[in-house]
């Protein structure tokens, strides 16, 4: 089992939600996260007083796959998440030691 | 009044025609009468054609003076009928002046009150960091009850009891005498109860706007007990000098040095604003100040609150002509206008500094605007307000943005950038722009209009306006700086820096502005 762990652009989540269920991938967890990579941040100005903001709001997917389907998740994910501007985020892919699915106790891929 | 003239004219006019046509028939009887029947001295007549067309004129015109002597006698009857009606016309004409007046005064009350809640209290909480918010609102929301029972005790009679040029007497110590009759002093068509709950909005509003200087460290017990004391010994002795009878200041009633402050330039806004200035540097800079990111937690909030404060400024300028005259129409018209003209001076001193057109900067000129053309409202054109308010947008942008960086106080929302800079400006410049065209009322030994400002060419007027400045200026300072320390002494007025890290909400109230989680 690979977990795939996207960071992506706010305006993206949408999109890429369309293009994983596409391919028969529903389950995901997001989270509304700030951070920032190689794009810079902005100024803001309130009655003079200057502010550089650096952290960037972002939304993070977090989904674990079978190990066999982890580089066809990757490329629907990064194809719809892309504009090819800086500031699209990143994708990193994490070996799963072990699934267990709370409500029965199920294991590995059939907890997924 | 025009009104109520114009019908007696009309009705005197038609008793003095009948007089007159009354004059001439009498001198035709006598004198001419012979003249115009053919009758010529020495008794000739012209032929009996002439003679029959005359005495059938005769009898005509006999009748017609048994007709009007009738009808003078009837005018005569009627004039003391007429006399009864114009009583209890004018009469009509004064309940439905006062009913008017009374309904626009109540009214002009409750948009004031706006101005603080939730006004105010929005404008100041969104522009501090989100673990202030509550703490902030309450700030204004608290002055709205303790405000008032001082005001109701004592407060009243300080600000508008006769007393010396300085301080209002006891007279009206409890509300004493405050009631349905008009004081014919201050507001002679409004019950008293009407004008004493309309100047309580403002004595809540303008502690208040102080409280944006010491935003986000003062503890709350600190800042009830500097307010209360602040509004009896600032306050009250100010509006006392300015609007009190006998005040130092008053141009209309009895004051030795005539200023115009129409609707509180100096007693609101010179004395929030520079007193804010001394909290700001008394009290010290907010604990990481200029490294912690201090930027508003939602300028949603400051706009809705300013343009709240924009519509219930209406109230505080138009309602201080104290009825709905036409000088109320002009002073409504003068603040539009001032508020509108600064919001572009602001903008434009961005534009000038190198800045974007903002949201805070359109809404904090709007302010100041208002604030500027307070003191303006009831003796300025239109045109004058525009200039006041650009000039208001543009200077206080200045001391907002440029001057307070320079000094480094932490005036945490700029009560004296906007109200301090802003009240002194607006003071000064009434000076210079009021005029009796639109504001007659102060007379002249002969009767005539006074001239007011500059403009009229009465230029030591803004003699006056300054020296009006300086006393609230000095008030103000010495005022607040004994007042700070008789608090620091007893209660104490910061936060401890633990308390200020956590934020007002939970430390002072135990509540948080925001539970998503909930």
């Amino acid at each position: 089992m690979k977990k795939i762990e996207a960071i992506i652009q706010p305006f993206k989540l949408e999109e890429v939600k369309e293009a994983l269920k596409a391919i028969g991938i529903d389950g995901m967890t997001v989270t509304e996260v700030r951070g920032h990579g190689r794009q810079k941040g902005h100024k803001e100005v309130y009655r003079g007083q200057e502010y550089m903001v650096d952290l960037l709001p972002k939304v993070k997917l977090e989904l674990v796959v079978p190990s066999s389907r982890s580089e066809e998740v990757v490329k629907a994910l990064g194809a719809a998440a892309r504009t090819g501007k800086i500031g699209d985020g990143k994708i990193f892919i994490y070996d799963v030691a072990e699934a267990v699915r709370i409500r029965n106790d199920d294991r590995g891929e059939n907890a997924l | 009044m025009f009104k109520k003239s114009g019908l007696l004219e009309f009705l005197l006019g038609t008793s003095l025609g009948a007089n007159h046509l009354g004059m001439p028939i009498k001198n035709f009887n006598q004198v001419d009468r012979n003249v115009l029947f053919g009758r010529l001295p020495g008794g000739v007549h012209y032929g009996r054609d002439c003679s029959v067309r005359g005495r059938s004129q005769e009898e005509t015109l006999t009748k017609m003076i048994r007709l009007s002597s009738f009808l003078l006698l009837a005018s005569t009857a009627l004039l003391a009928q007429d006399a009864a009606k114009i009583a209890a016309l004018e009469s009509a004409v004064q309940s439905a002046q006062s009913a008017g007046d009374n309904a626009w005064m109540l009214t002009s009350s409750a948009l004031v009150l706006m101005m603080t809640g939730p006004g105010l209290a929005l404008f100041y909480s969104g522009l501090v960091r989100k673990k202030n918010v509550l703490g902030t609102m309450m700030q204004s929301f608290i002055l709205m009850a303790v405000v008032t029972v001082l005001w109701a005790l004592v407060g009243y009679s300080i600000a508008f009891g006769e007393g010396t040029p300085f301080f209002g007497d006891l007279r009206y110590l409890m509300l004493n005498g405050v009631g349905a009759a008009p004081n014919a002093d201050y507001a002679a068509t409004i019950p008293q109860q009407t004008f004493m709950v309309y100047q309580l909005m403002f004595a809540i509003i303008t502690p208040a706007l102080i409280t944006g200087a010491f935003a986000e460290r003062m503890k709350f017990s600190g800042m009830v007990l500097f307010c209360s004391l602040w509004l009896l010994l600032v306050y009250c002795p100010m509006a006392h000098m300015v609007w009190g009878k006998g005040g130092y200041f008053n141009a209309y009633l009895g004051g030795q040095m005539p200023a115009f402050d129409f609707a509180g330039g100096t007693v609101v806004h010179i004395t929030s604003g520079v007193s804010a200035l001394v909290c700001a540097l008394y009290l010290g800079k907010r604990k990481g100040y200029a490294v912690e990111p201090m930027k508003p937690h939602s300028l949603v909030l400051s706009f809705v609150g300013a343009c709240l404060l924009w519509v219930g400024w209406f109230g505080f300028n138009a309602g201080s002509a104290l009825g709905a005259s036409s000088l109320a129409t002009s002073a409504f018209v003068a603040t539009h206008f001032g508020a509108a003209a600064a919001t572009l001076g602001w903008l434009l001193g961005e534009k000038l500094h190198g800045g974007k057109p903002s949201v805070l900067g359109g809404i904090s000129g709007a302010v100041a605007g208002l604030v500027a053309i307070t003191p303006a409202s009831g003796f300025v054109t239109p045109m004058s307000a525009l200039l006041i308010g650009f000039a208001a947008g543009l200077i206080c942008f200045f001391m907002v943005v440029v001057a307070k960086s320079k000094f480094g106080y932490d005036d945490s929302l700029d009560a004296f950038g906007v109200h301090g800079a802003g009240g002194t400006l607006g003071a000064l410049l009434t000076g210079v722009f009021a005029t009796s065209a639109i504001n007659g009322a102060l007379k002249d030994a002969a009767g005539n209009p006074q001239k007011l400002g500059l403009v009229d060419g009465n230029a030591g007027q803004i003699v006056n306006q300054l020296l009006a400045s300086l006393i609230a200026w000095g008030l103000a300072i010495i005022g607040t700086l004994i007042i700070l320390k008789i608090c620091d002494l007893t209660v104490g007025l910061r936060m401890t820096d633990d308390e200020e890290t956590q934020g007002m909400d939970l430390s002072q109230h135990g509540e948080e502005g925001y539970n998503f989680e909930s």
